[in-house]
């Protein structure tokens, strides 16, 4: 079990990341030179206004983009200037993905869609069954293995995300608006999950989001504007306590029921 | 990924759009079952002629007599009568390498036996006929020299002919009547069936030459023959038996240096090259549409692949994010567009067999399904899949995550 801040063992180590699209006069300065650090365990929120970097930031941070300039180390790697095919190697072990619009395969079972990252890590077949059964189990989906996402409510499908992003025993877990498509609450369903995954599995959670309500559940905020880092500050600093207190920031242990 | 893992996502993707899927095949389908039908009416026709020529004698040299030319108007080989029983003599004599020589004319006739009667083609040789044509008795025996000499009334039936004059038996022994001539039957030949053409070969009696010529057509004068059959010793003598009768005959003819030949010599498998070239140009022609069909079914599937892709690249995004390389959406596409390939390429074959059979049953074309033919429609289908998918595969392998994941 982690301590709330997380561990003194850095997971992201970024310094002056910058990244820039096109040439010339129409070059865009998505970032400036950032310098971060994110330790094991910790929960960031990263906030922003639109067009601040902080969606280059996550795509950055997943490993979904290279930058411009800088160092961008993983788990004591550096992966700033790894390969297309390195990268989705780092992606499959290191990092689990959730996102706003779930991103399951239609017409897939649910085991099917938590099997998926284990398939491109070459796990054997009854390996992968044991293991997205389990973490089906554990997200409180083990009576709906063969449920389609069609067949699933939205806090469901976005539950057999989380259990994908976790097959393959990733460290970070990277959310970008995850409740984005959710009422208010399913949205506290996932967010409590995260918060579990975060105390309980010691997992570095690193959530996206505009909404204050969301980033209250995290212990650390990121705010970024103009490309560069504006604030970075412990959540009691930037969130309302009234909006803390809605996101009941307690001892979580009964959120894993079905 | 492994490639049951493959084949099962490339069949759940195909099997989400059964109707498209299938349509994109049909391509591939006509493509495969026209190389199926081209190549077993082809190889078909082939064996035919083969066999035709087989059962002709594969040594067997014919001569004919040249052309008539009246004001100026040939009315082609073997309208003019230069052939005689002597050239045949002489050639079997003085050629070497030939194993027998054989005359033949003949003739049409009403046969009659009894109550039977029978419109059928009268050949009149000698017994060396029997060993050119490399053709056995079935019954009783054939005409001897002597008999020849002897312008004996005696026939040998083929067994079309001894089926109708005598349906119930006993032909050897008994009397025909040709053109008011009685003939002893003392022999019925064995059957050699169809012709590779459809043509009856054992509708025919055959007689002695000179019994022909003196009793039914009255051609005694010089002892004209209708064309001369020879046979070579092997394949290889051929050209050289040729060579030898054309210039034996030329001297005898009386022929001067400045005069053409007035008879004509033949190899009959160059006569039977050309019914070979023939039937070979026509299956060309269906496998220039199975390849033309089998381009049209790959362009086919790389605009399906393509629209799939599209349509998937979300999907594709994902993939990426949770860790599939570029390598893996390659070959899942790839895979996706070989399943599709392959799929229209077994359907093809059952296509393509059953055309053939049609081919046979319906329009008695002679037709022989190799299975080297299923085997490069199968093959030509899967390549069409490699070649058209990789395309859209490449296409697929290169998107960008973070644009494919946005995609809408």
């Amino acid at each position: 079990m982690a301590p709330p801040g997380g561990t003194a063992d850095p997971l992201i180590e970024v310094r002056d990341l910058t990244k820039i699209y096109g040439e010339g006069d129409t070059a865009v300065h998505a970032l400036r030179g950032v310098s971060l650090d994110i330790r094991r365990g910790e929960f960031v929120a990263i906030m922003g206004p639109s067009g601040s970097g902080k969606s280059t930031f996550m795509h950055l941070l997943g490993c979904l983009d290279r930058p411009t300039s800088g160092s961008y180390r993983l788990a004591g790697e550096e992966v700033s200037r790894l390969s297309r095919d390195e990268l989705a190697d780092i992606r499959n072990r290191q990092i689990g993905f959730v996102f706003q619009s779930f991103n399951l395969l239609a017409r897939t079972t649910a085991l099917e869609n938590v099997e998926l990252p284990m398939l491109y890590a070459g796990v054997r077949q009854d390996e992968r069954l044991r293991r997205a059964r389990a973490l089906l189990v554990s997200v409180g989906l083990g009576e709906r293995l063969d449920h389609r996402p069609s067949e699933l409510s939205g806090g469901q499908q976005q539950r057999v995300a989380i259990a994908r992003a976790l097959a393959n025993g990733a460290p970070l877990l990277m959310a970008d608006e995850p409740t984005g498509n959710l009422d208010s609450a399913s949205s506290i369903e996932i967010l409590t999950l995260f918060r579990h995954l975060n105390r309980e599995r010691g997992i570095t959670v690193v959530v996206v989001t505009h909404d204050m309500n969301v980033a209250a559940w995290s212990r650390r905020v990121v705010i970024f504007k103009d490309g560069l880092v504006m604030q970075d500050r412990p959540v009691e600093a930037v969130v309302p306590e009234a909006i803390r207190a809605a996101a009941g920031d307690a001892p979580v242990a009964q959120e894993a029921r079905a | 990924m492994n490639i049951a893992v493959l084949l099962r996502v490339a069949w759940q993707a195909l099997g989400r759009n059964a109707a498209r899927s299938f349509l994109t095949m049909l391509g591939i389908i006509i493509g495969v079952g026209a190389v199926i039908t081209s190549m077993a009416i082809g190889s078909g026709a082939q064996a035919a002629v083969l066999a035709q020529i087989e059962s002709l004698g594969a040594n067997l040299v014919v001569v004919i007599p040249g052309a008539i030319t009246t004001g100026g108007v040939s009315l082609g080989f073997g309208t003019k009568t230069s052939l005689t029983l002597a050239d045949v003599a002489a050639i079997a004599q003085h050629v070497p390498e030939v194993a027998a020589a054989a005359p033949s004319s003949s003739t049409n006739a009403q046969v009659v036996s009894g109550g039977m009667n029978w419109y059928t083609s009268i050949t009149g040789s000698t017994p060396a006929w029997q060993m050119v044509r490399s053709w056995p008795v079935a019954q009783g025996r054939f005409f001897t020299n002597a008999e020849v000499d002897q312008v004996a009334k005696v026939a040998v039936l083929g067994s079309t002919a001894t089926q109708n004059l005598f349906p119930a038996g006993g032909a050897v022994g008994a009397t025909v009547i040709i053109k008011n001539v009685p003939f002893h039957v003392i022999g019925v030949l064995t059957s050699k069936g169809q012709s590779g053409f459809g043509r009856d070969q054992d509708d025919f009696v055959i007689v002695p030459i000179t019994t022909l010529q003196e009793r039914l057509t009255g051609i005694t004068f010089n002892r004209w023959v209708g064309s001369i059959l020879i046979s070579a010793t092997s394949p290889e003598s051929v050209p050289g038996v040729i060579d030898a009768a054309e210039r034996l005959l030329r001297i005898r003819h009386h022929l001067t240096a400045h005069q053409p030949d007035d008879f004509s010599v033949r190899n009959i498998s160059d006569v039977q090259q050309v019914r070979i070239a023939t039937s070979q140009t026509q299956a060309l022609l269906l496998a220039g549409v199975a390849v033309v069909s089998l381009v049209v079914g790959g362009i086919g599937i790389m605009n399906i692949m393509l629209v799939s892709v599209t349509e998937r690249t979300r999907e594709i995004g994902l993939r990426m994010a949770v860790g599939a390389k570029g390598r893996d959406i390659l070959l899942q596409f790839l895979v996706e567009a070989l399943t599709l390939a392959c799929i229209g390429g077994l359907i093809g074959i059952g296509v393509g067999l059953l055309t053939a059979r049609a081919a046979s049953t319906l329009g008695h074309w002679p037709v022989l399904i190799s299975p080297f033919s299923m085997i490069l429609g199968f093959t030509s289908a899967a390549a069409v899949g490699v070649v058209f998918g990789f395309y859209p595969a490449q296409r697929a392998a290169a998107l960008d995550p973070i644009v494919a994941l946005r995609y809408e």
